[in-house]
């Protein structure tokens, strides 16, 4: 909300300068964000009076005007404007003043004709964002002479307050009043607001049929007004101020008493009533056109204003076109009413909304000051607009009204609260001036809360008060106290900090990317990948979640590649969504990409490209962190985003967890990727999952090493030669080493040749040759009637 | 005659002369071996009449002892020449960079979220997560945000349908936490969440570390007195003015942000605190009695705190990051200087 600094001063005025008045409020939770001063800079500029006006004689659309500066003698200036008259008083800009834009006022000819000066329009003075189509008129008794700024007051302040939503008390300048007056103990000195006596009797039938959404409705016809009056000029100001535009009398008025009181208020013409006005819910399928020009239709859930004939408002959300108030109305029905926050809040939301009046209703407006607006309205307008009053037409339901509630505060749990004991009777002098009716009790104090505070129903809501006026910083600092208990901790556990630093080691960078992405490119990489859509995505290319980690390290390697970075090494970790929302999975997971060369462009060579191996390497270092390399598996399997002959399955205890592979060239032409790249992604929970190490005696006896080549056909995975030779070579296989793979000379076309290292030792003793010939036969012959496996000679 | 001198003196030239170890070996063969020349000599004395001979063997074993001698002294010489050549020859430029894989580095994000982490698991809170994709009741329900409370506009809700969507906070794992566990609770939850909102200073996904405390006697001075400790530690200044100022979460009652003095001007006024001097850096409250409620915990037994804060906010004021969307760009220019 925006306020006028002077317009606040009328209510309450602090010995504070407005920097120190923002920082008081928001030290107080009402949070000022700007504080603007409500005119540009400008000088020299006084008020004036034409005194004559001729046709320029030389020019058809110039006049030359004498004007009464205050000096002595009459100036004379040439003015464009069309709306120049005699008698008129004027803001006029003097020979040496400056304006908006440091346009400087000098001695000119226009035509022939000597100008010494300029009549100014409003948007000229910096008064109004659009150009404005001729000079500002001012009132006839401004003096003049005068200085402008001085007289318009200018040296005034917009301040911009942004009001959490359990402070709609203060969308007003009676409700900011307030409060600044129980900061600084000032009492308020509000405008004049005495019921305006009926000058007819008439009435309008009001008929309300939803008292529990609309407590109170107060009405009143005001005929023969005059809509194509103008708005008088301070108005005008305090409504700009408030960065609210003038539009006519009617709506200026309804708006500034909803600045000043905090009421929303709506004018209907009284011409396009028929039969009564009715407070209903809306029902299915009705159509209203707003005053914004939209037709809308209504809901069941919609309290309305309607007439016999049909809907004319959104109940304290937006009034209709056809019942509005325009040019030719004579007769205006004037609407002041409270709507209960819960039948306005959400209904403007619905239907694409967001006025002033919602904003206020769905706070709560205070349901007391219903018939003090439409008095201070009534007064306005026939100051403006003239026009014959009736009287109040009131439909209230007591019941259901928001009743007096009472709140208990004791002072132990104050006390308790704060880690300070205020005294009693600061308590006591804090809540009363937030206009409480407080009771001292044995305990504490008994409360009755004031009918604009709709944020206070409870104990700690009190606590909040007290804390917040006597000050937050002002109240003691303590460090909590807690018992040193243990935590179990799983050692076997690997922890992602460390899975993380593990491929920093090995020249990853770590990416964050969002957690949404392209469905376009999901669906290239995982054409049956179910994930959740968003109804209301940012954009079309962050609207579905990623069933992968792929689209989002895809996405960051191309950003790269367009900026020249042609090695790339990325890791993420986070969550992927998969499945129907009713049985989804959110899996965190840990996924890597590399493109370009194995190391980093040097000297000592490593410039050739990474390939399937190198990534691989890097998710065993991961996995040989758990200890238990054992548990894990690569099997051959095709992925849709994943070359198949370059991609695997990764298999932990047995379980699919993941998946590592070669982009495959298809997606990547797709994708306009030239280099190879290579991903893998696998569960985290797999990755943390390791044993505690457990310690086997060293054996004092020499170990037994032999090699052995087998050919193996090109169709079989060397990992079930692998297998076929652990399963053979017996309880003392140390360690099985594969160090050479070789196709070419000396192997026949469809096969390789796979070198394995075996050492073998005993606990206890040392092992023979026969015992070790016996387990090479096994191996041997195990392994080709298995797998066709011939023994190299 | 005897020719002793002659042959000792040609031995010395030859030693001198010897370029090489193996050259070497053959002189002290050719001189001293079993067949050598000076060792002739010596067989030869049983030629000389007796009473010459001791005094001939000695001198000649004399020649014998000087002449191995030299070749000794050659030979070290040469050996040492030749370790020097090779030195030499080995000789390596180490100004050259080392070889092999070059480090690459963890995410700001991650680093600040690491970090708040620590600070906090060392004074004995725990880490807790929870599921981005949450339905309204978490979200907003459990937290004292029925439907169609103002407070829903504050945070643009990413919807998937009427009861599912992404987490606007990671308040959510509060909830869930209480309801699965008994005081005292002590927990920091470290999160990715979601608002629809992108512009210089919003991006549609950002993350958050929420705090929760929950015992009995717990005030709003032991907030104050945890926010101020983290702020000097994260900070790494003892004497950053904090500041708490009343505001409003549904979820926490008396509510506060937290300001501290700016980090870039120190409270003069520059460009990043909008020349306020100050910096909104987190939202804290005691736990709300409805939240409490929906947890099932005793609000008149348990009192609580909760904080909530911005871990790209924290991390452009650690590191001086001007611009949010760059966290999420992954550009490994930007990436690699957080190494």
């Amino acid at each position: 909300m925006k306020f006028s600094e002077q317009w606040l001063r009328e209510w309450v005025s602090p010995q504070l300068g407005v920097q120190g008045l923002a920082d008081q409020i928001t030290m107080a939770g009402l949070e000022v964000d700007a504080i603007e001063p409500v005119a540009a800079s400008f000088s020299g500029v006084v008020v004036a009076e034409v005194i004559a006006k001729q046709q320029h004689p030389d020019a058809d659309k110039l006049s030359v005007c004498q004007v009464n500066d205050g000096g002595a003698e009459p100036v004379q200036v040439v003015c464009g404007a069309p709306n120049v008259a005699v008698g008129q008083k004027v803001p006029f800009a003097r020979v040496g003043a400056v304006l908006p834009g440091d346009f400087k006022i000098k001695k000119a000819k226009l035509r022939g004709a000597e100008s010494r000066g300029m009549i100014c329009s409003a948007s000229e003075l910096g008064l109004a964002e659009e150009t404005s189509a001729g000079i500002l008129e001012l009132p006839a008794d401004a003096p003049a002479g005068e200085d402008f700024r001085h007289w318009m007051g200018l040296e005034d302040h917009t301040v911009e307050v942004d009001l959490t939503p359990n402070r709609g008390d203060c969308l007003s300048l009676k409700g900011l009043a307030r409060e600044v007056g129980v900061l600084n103990r000032l009492a308020l000195t509000p405008p004049a607001n005495q019921p305006v006596a009926a000058t007819h009797d008439e009435t309008f039938p009001v008929r309300v049929e939803d008292a529990e959404r609309c407590p109170r409705y107060i009405g009143r016809l005001i005929k023969g007004v005059d809509v194509t009056a103008a708005t008088p000029l301070w108005m005008v100001e305090r409504l700009r101020r408030s960065g609210i535009r003038s539009i006519d009398p009617v709506v200026d008025v309804t708006n500034y008493v909803m600045l000043e009181l905090g009421q929303p208020l709506h004018a209907f013409d009284r011409a396009n009533l028929h039969g009564a006005v009715v407070v209903r819910l809306a029902r299915e399928g009705e159509r209203l056109v707003l005053l914004d020009g939209q037709e809308i239709t209504l809901d069941a859930s919609t309290l309305v204003i309607a007439d016999e004939r049909g809907p004319l408002a959104i109940a304290g959300v937006m009034g209709g076109e056809d019942s509005g108030v325009g040019p030719a109305t004579r007769d205006i029905f004037l609407e002041s009413a409270f709507f209960s926050p819960l039948a306005v809040a959400g209904q403007a939301r619905s239907y694409g909304l967001h006025t002033d009046a919602s904003h206020r209703f769905e706070r709560g407006v205070d349901p007391e000051a219903t018939g003090e607006a439409v008095e201070r309205a009534t007064a306005l307008l026939l100051e403006i607009t003239g026009g014959e009053p009736g009287p109040l037409i009131e439909v209230a339901s007591e019941a259901h009204l928001p009743g007096r509630r009472e709140v208990t505060l004791r002072s132990a749990r104050l006390e308790q609260a704060l880690s300070k004991a205020l005294p009693g009777d600061e308590v006591l002098d804090i809540l009363t001036r937030l206009g409480m009716e407080v009771r001292t009790t044995a305990e504490g104090w008994q409360a009755g809360v004031p009918s604009w505070r709709f944020d206070i129903a409870i104990e700690e809501d009190l606590i909040e008060e007290v804390a917040r006026i006597h000050g937050y910083n002002l109240l003691p600092v303590r460090r909590p106290s807690a018992r040193l208990a243990l935590r179990p901790d799983h050692e076997a556990r690997t922890p992602l900090a460390r899975l993380r630093r593990q491929m920093v080691a090995r020249g990853y960078q770590e990416a964050v990317t969002y957690s949404f992405v392209a469905p376009e490119l999901q669906q290239a990489l995982l054409p049956e990948a179910v994930s959740p859509r968003l109804a209301n995505p940012i954009s079309s290319d962050l609207a579905v979640m990623r069933a992968s980690l792929f689209p989002g390290l895809i996405r960051a390697l191309e950003y790269n590649l367009n900026r020249q970075q042609t090695r790339v090494r990325l890791f993420e970790t986070g969550l992927v969504f998969r499945g129907e929302l009713d049985e989804l999975e959110q899996t965190p997971m840990f996924g890597a990409l590399v493109c370009g060369s194995r190391y980093p462009e040097g000297w000592a060579g490593g410039r050739e490209k990474v390939d399937f191996f190198d990534l691989k390497g890097d998710l065993e270092s991961l996995i040989a962190m758990g200890g238990e390399q054992g548990a894990w598996r690569f099997e051959p399997g095709e992925h849709p985003a994943l070359h198949p002959g370059q991609s695997a399955r990764i298999l932990h205890r047995g379980e699919a967890v993941g998946w590592i592979g070669a982009l495959h060239p298809g997606v990547k032409g797709e994708l306009g990727l030239k280099a190879e790249v290579f991903l893998f992604e696998v569960r985290q929970d797999a990755l943390a999952h390791g044993r505690l190490p457990a310690f086997t005696p060293l054996s004092r006896y020499p170990e037994v090493r032999r090699d052995l080549a087998f050919l193996l056909g090109d169709d079989r995975p060397v990992q079930a030669l692998l297998d076929c030779v652990r399963q053979q070579a017996g309880q003392w296989l140390q360690e099985l080493r594969l160090f050479d793979v070789y196709q070419g000379k000396g192997v026949p076309e469809g096969s390789k040749s796979v070198a394995l290292g075996l050492t073998w030792q005993h606990p206890s003793r040392t092992l023979n040759d026969e015992e070790i010939n016996q387990l090479v036969d096994a191996i041997v012959a195990e392994s080709h009637q298995h797998l066709g496996a011939e023994l190299r000679g | 005659m005897d020719h002793l001198p002659t042959l000792v003196t040609e031995a010395r030239q030859a030693i001198q002369a010897a370029e090489s170890i193996a050259a070497l070996d053959e002189l002290r063969v050719r001189f001293l071996g079993k067949k050598g020349e000076i060792t002739a000599q010596l067989k030869s004395l049983g030629k000389l009449p007796a009473a010459e001979r001791p005094a001939a063997g000695e001198r000649i074993n004399q020649a014998k002892q000087a002449l191995a001698d030299e070749l000794d002294a050659r030979r070290q010489a040469l050996s040492k020449a030749a370790l020097e050549a090779q030195l030499a020859a080995e000789r390596v430029d180490v100004t050259l960079p080392g070889r092999g894989q070059a480090s690459g580095g963890l995410h700001p994000v991650t680093l600040t979220l690491e970090r708040i982490e620590g600070l906090f698991h060392r004074i004995g809170y725990d880490v807790a997560v929870g599921p981005e994709v949450e339905d309204d009741y978490h979200n907003f329900e459990a937290l004292n945000i029925p439907a169609h409370h103002p407070a829903r506009g504050m945070a643009d809700t990413f919807y998937f349908d009427a009861t599912r969507l992404l987490r606007t906070h990671t308040s959510p794992v509060q909830v869930r936490t209480m309801k699965s566990q008994e005081p005292p609770i002590r927990i920091v939850c470290p999160g990715r969440v979601y608002r629809s909102d992108s512009d210089l200073t919003h991006t549609p996904m950002f993350h958050q570390v929420e705090g929760l405390l929950v015992d009995e006697d717990v005030s709003f001075a032991d907030l104050k007195g945890t926010i101020e400790d983290f702020l000097h530690a994260f900070f790494e200044r003892d004497d950053l003015s904090v500041r708490f100022r009343p505001s409003y979460f549904p979820f926490t009652e008396p509510s506060a942000e937290v300001d501290i003095q700016c980090v870039m001007c120190s409270g003069d006024g520059c460009r990043v605190c909008s020349h306020s001097g100050w910096l909104e850096v987190m939202g804290c409250g005691m736990v709300h009695p409805e939240v409490f409620r929906h947890s099932g915990i005793d609000s008149e037994r348990f009192k609580g705190f909760a904080f909530g804060m911005g871990a790209e906010r924290l991390a452009m004021l650690r590191y001086g990051v001007n611009d949010l969307r760059m966290f999420f760009d992954n550009d490994l220019r930007f990436l690699r200087q957080f190494a």
